[in-house]
């Protein structure tokens, strides 16, 4: 006989991974279109990202009826955390969407000549993406903790580009509309790693029941 | 296998099935009922769909059981009971002089609080119906009773130890084997009250889950004082307080975003 609450829950999780597959498709194809210039490429993460909410509220809306029939432990932790790791796969797709904006503009503007770290900046963050969803998928605490730190590179490159925006800014003045574009496009990588690290930290919950949020901080 | 029998009320007036039409099976039409000059149900309406599950909820002495025991006449058994309204199932009035109760309790059965299997093997607590409506044979009898006892998912506990005491099974198993009874002899109702309430929580879970899978065949009520189950099993849910019915609709709205305050109070557990 079919256990219909464990079924529903396999639904929930389901729709969790098909909506991380298509942020995790937006940021690569974000990244793309800014590096190479693609402004159609750009126009149609941007037309994506309405699919990227559309399974946010479906995810809620699940995730609610779900509470209603009283999940306890990992089922609970379960469906808690796929609302919390929807909603980061959301902004991960509205950071993608800006990057997005920022390739379609710079592909009709002449290049900036600056070496960016940038390309190395966005290989990390979307490592980040697409590990915290493996160790989603395959509840693997220790492989979302190791993510963890490695967030603080990619805060680092992104202090480091824009130091070098703003310098070449004061130089090329020129250029500030396209520099503004690129800190903008730096500030989307970070965060989407900031969100990848919240993933992770769901994840750990998910495994250990573990709430190691802020933990650093306190 | 041979066809059981199940005598029909009335030649349904139109030949459109309910499933295929949405429209009610079971149509609750300004139902009041007293017990001497006490009026324990008040005006009730209800239209419940086929082959769906609906919820009975509601603080005890609400009248969700008194309600339930009107669905397949069960009330006729208390002395002093008036009943007034109308209450139809499958377009035809339950309560008309020239209805057969017991006919009508062979189209609605029902699943008691506490399982009362019969003081027979298990092979028999089956039979019995299967043999009252006519079947006889012994190839018929075991297809059909090995049928209900995989529907209510007790086969393969049971299968090598038909001929055993049914009152030997677990509480649980006990009570899956009262609806395989009750399934025997083809219901199109079964009216459950408070089915898993004296069972654990992994009983329970079975109890549900059968539910769910027996929701295919039969249109299902339910009395429950558990919000969690009527959330996990039903498809709509009727909130009823002191005799009165409050508020009806799909369980997920009730659950999520009732429409009256007493609702919400009660299934937020304020009161009940």
């Amino acid at each position: 006989m079919e256990n219909h609450f464990e079924a529903g829950i396999e639904e929930l999780r389901q729709k969790l991974l098909v909506m991380a597959s298509h942020a995790e498709k937006s940021v690569n194809e974000s990244v793309q279109a800014l590096m190479q210039r693609d402004h159609d490429l750009a126009l149609r993460v941007k037309a994506d990202d309405d699919t990227i909410d559309k399974f946010e509220v479906e995810i809620d809306e699940m995730a609610i009826l779900l509470l209603t029939k009283a999940p306890l432990a990992t089922n609970l932790r379960l469906v808690t955390v796929a609302m919390k790791i929807s909603q980061n796969l959301e902004r991960i797709g509205d950071e993608a969407t800006k990057i997005a904006k920022r390739a379609r503009d710079l592909s009709q503007e002449p290049p900036v000549k600056i070496n960016l770290g940038l390309p190395h900046m966005a290989d990390l963050a979307l490592a980040m993406v697409k590990d915290a969803l493996d160790s989603f998928v395959h509840r693997n605490a220790a492989a979302a903790r190791a993510l963890i730190p490695r967030d603080k590179e990619v805060d680092a490159l992104n202090r480091q580009i824009h130091q070098q925006l703003a310098q070449h800014m004061m130089d090329n003045p020129d250029t500030i509309g396209r520099c503004l574009h690129w800190i903008v496009a730096a500030k989307s990588l970070e965060r989407i790693a900031d969100h990848a690290k919240n993933i992770a930290e769901e994840v750990v919950y998910l495994c250990d029941a573990q709430d190691i949020r802020h933990a650093l901080k306190n | 296998m041979a066809e059981i029998s199940i005598p029909k009320l009335a030649p349904p007036t139109t030949s459109v099935s309910a499933a295929q039409t949405n429209t009610p099976f079971i149509e609750i039409e300004d139902v009041s009922l007293f017990y001497g000059a006490s009026k324990a149900l008040k005006n009730i309406s209800l239209k419940l769909e086929e082959k769906v599950v609906t919820a009975f909820i509601g603080p005890s002495g609400c009248g969700k059981s008194t309600l339930l025991r009107c669905l397949n006449r069960m009330n006729d058994l208390i002395d002093n009971v008036r009943i007034d309204g109308a209450i139809k199932i499958g377009g035809h009035d339950i309560y008309a002089s020239d209805v057969d109760v017991i006919e009508l309790r062979k189209r609605v059965g029902m699943v008691f609080q506490k399982s009362n299997p019969f003081p027979k093997t298990i092979y028999e607590n089956v039979a019995y119906g299967l043999r009252l409506h006519g079947m006889k044979a012994k190839s018929d009898l075991d297809a059909r009773i090995e049928e209900c006892l995989r529907a209510s998912a007790l086969w393969d506990e049971v299968k090598d130890r038909l001929n055993s005491s049914a009152l030997g099974l677990s509480g649980g198993q006990q009570q899956r084997l009262c609806i395989a009874r009750a399934i025997a002899i083809k219901p199109e109702v079964i009216l459950m009250d408070e089915p898993a309430s004296a069972l654990d929580p992994i009983a329970t879970a079975r109890i549900e889950d059968l539910i769910l899978e027996l929701k295919k065949e039969f249109t299902i009520v339910i009395v429950t004082h558990n919000m969690q189950q009527a959330a996990r099993i039903s498809d709509q849910t009727a909130f009823f307080y002191i005799g009165e019915l409050v508020e009806f609709g799909a369980t997920a709205k009730i659950f999520t975003n009732p429409a009256q305050k007493r609702t919400e109070d009660y299934v937020s557990g304020r009161f009940g």
